[in-house]
């Protein structure tokens, strides 16, 4: 198709349509049933997926989370940017540290090939294993912890889940660097210290930002999972709350959420990544 | 006088999986203080390996390297290379590129003067306009430019330059040429060059080393080159010796590849057809545009 005016806005918006549009025509919707007097005796829902709630009742139901985003009426009744907020915070600090661990563990790993083949397989046999079965497991590591055992237990899992991107693509980029540079650094005769400021992690920094980009989207995977399992108020808590009490309206409202703000996350990353570019 | 670089017996062995092999085998060479030598030779004779070993970047097997009266080990900043690529750190600017070196070796001096010695040089490499650009933003040969103020600003004991102009087309390589020998002219250093262009070699050195092929290469001729400085591109290939001293260089490499396509051929039976198994013929790198015109004033001096 050629391109039109504001192709940009319609295009995406047609595609929109069409999905909301298939989700109406799959949802249930209420139906009174009334006895022969006209009375009203019960009610059913109806549709291909009976139980799943329509738009008009998705929206509806998540009116006062929308309207009133920073709403707080109680621990597991917040507007939902309040909620989104406490995740975004839980999430920030176990990005942190997965940053702080896998970074400098992503360069040993690039200038030691021993040190590669000694982990190499540890990390290759941890890397694929699922938040839902860290997060027991960091329950436990804190279980001396008290009340704090669970929010340190989540730190825990995003931390190891979302370090693997950074570590396995700051080790890439060292390897990467090119000799030519390293010459200039030897014939400068560089410190240790300069040689890694001035040469080594500039070169890496490229490399280095996309692991950063991709642990991001990791960690707020994981979010879910973590806040699912240990009952913390954010969005990944409010939606499991609201499915045990059985409002499935809102559970579409938190899939959106979390969607538009990793949808945001990765569009700040890139943005930040194409900054350290260098030729 | 004693001479001031010595390279004594130097060797270089590789190990390959067929046992090991000499690249280089005891090279001799002695340069005088303030002279400009350069190493000729077939790509892979080992003449890159030579000026590596020399900057401290390739391990020596055997022999060893003098340089000012003290035997070298490793690489330092008393030396300057100019790399066949300009080796310039893409995230700095060419400023940055040269202060980096400048900071190490001057840091007893204040920033000031360190940044008055980078400004200097690049200026008189003719980057006074663009000294504050990111490599990406500079043609080739300016960001060689940079590569040759980068080597002069250490003030180095010496120079090492690893076909510098390799890479650029003949235009900017006379530029080049021009700023480094002015460059040469003025501070005094001992330089050794490696290249496989004999023009180039003619119109910058005191002596040609031409080296044999490798491996074990070694010293085959030397020739004196002994054109009047300050040298001028076309009063050089004007002087009557430079027609001479240019066929006996091609001579030499010419010699030297029939030389090794005589072993292959030996080597393989039967011999195998010479154009799918001999090296290129010897390249002189003859750029026809500026050529053309010295080899006419010579017929008419003629």
């Amino acid at each position: 198709m050629k391109p039109f005016k504001l192709d940009w806005l319609i295009l995406p918006l047609i595609g929109a349509l069409v999905v909301i549009g298939a989700w109406h025509l799959l949802a249930g919707k209420k139906v009174v049933v009334k006895d022969a007097e006209g009375n009203v005796t019960s009610e059913e829902r109806v549709g291909a997926i009976a139980a799943l709630p329509n738009v008009k009742e998705t929206w509806e139901s998540s009116k006062p989370y929308v309207m009133e985003p920073f709403a707080h009426r109680g621990e597991l009744d917040q507007g939902i940017l309040r909620f989104t907020w406490l995740s975004l915070i839980l999430v920030a600090k176990g990005y942190f540290i997965a940053l702080l661990i896998g970074t400098p563990l992503g360069f040993f790993l690039g200038l030691s090939k021993a040190f590669t083949k000694m982990t190499d397989p540890i990390i290759q046999v941890l890397r694929p294993v699922s938040p839902l079965a860290w997060l027991p497991l960091g329950m436990v590591l804190f279980l001396g912890a008290g009340k704090n055992a669970s929010d340190l237990a989540a730190l825990f899992t995003i931390a190891i889940c979302a370090m693997w991107p950074t570590v396995l693509n700051t080790a890439v980029g060292v390897r990467a660097i090119p000799q030519d540079y390293l010459n200039v650094a030897k014939v400068l005769k560089l410190s240790r210290w300069k040689t890694l400021t001035k040469v080594m992690i500039p070169a890496t920094l490229p490399y280095m930002f996309t692991g950063f980009r991709l642990s991001l989207g990791i960690a707020w995977l994981v979010i879910v999972a973590a806040e699912m399992l240990t009952g913390r108020p954010g969005v990944g808590g409010f939606l499991w709350q609201q499915y045990n009490a059985l409002i499935y309206e809102q559970i579409i409202l938190c899939i959106l959420m979390i969607g538009l703000v990793g949808f945001v996350l990765d569009r700040l990353m890139s943005v930040v990544e194409r900054r350290f570019k260098t030729a | 006088m004693s001479d001031y670089v010595q390279l004594s017996n130097l060797t270089k062995i590789y190990p390959t999986p067929k046992g090991p092999v000499a690249v280089v085998k005891d090279f001799n060479l002695n340069i005088k203080k303030g002279e400009f030598v350069t190493l000729i030779g077939h790509s892979g004779c080992g003449k890159s390996t030579v000026l590596s070993m020399l900057a401290g970047l390739n391990d020596i097997t055997g022999g060893g390297i003098i340089l000012a009266g003290k035997e070298l080990t490793g690489a330092a900043p008393d030396r300057g290379v100019v790399f066949q690529s300009p080796c310039l750190l893409p995230w700095m600017t060419a400023f940055e590129n040269v202060k980096l070196g400048v900071d190490q070796v001057f840091y007893t001096a204040d920033k000031e003067e360190r940044e008055q010695i980078v400004e200097y040089y690049l200026t008189v490499v003719g980057l006074g306009d663009s000294m504050h650009k990111k490599p990406a933003e500079l043609s080739q040969g300016m960001r060689q430019r940079v590569g040759i103020a980068r080597a002069f600003a250490l003030s180095p004991k010496m120079l090492l330059l690893d076909e510098p102009f390799g890479m650029l087309d003949s235009l900017t390589r006379y530029e080049l040429q021009q700023v480094l020998i002015e460059l040469w002219r003025k501070d005094k250093k001992t330089a050794l060059m490696v290249t496989h262009d004999v023009d180039e070699a003619l119109f910058l050195s005191d002596r040609i080393v031409c080296m044999t092929d490798g491996p074990e290469a070694e010293v085959g001729d030397i020739i004196e080159v002994n054109f009047p400085r300050p040298r001028e591109r076309k009063a050089v290939m004007e002087h009557p010796d430079y027609y001479p001293l240019r066929e006996r260089l091609i001579e030499f490499l010419e010699i030297h590849a029939h030389k090794n396509k005589h072993k292959q051929a030996a080597a393989a039976q039967p011999p195998a057809p010479s154009a799918t198994v001999t090296p290129p013929p010897p390249k002189p790198q003859l750029p026809l545009p500026v050529n053309a015109p010295a080899k006419e004033s010579l017929l008419h001096s003629v």
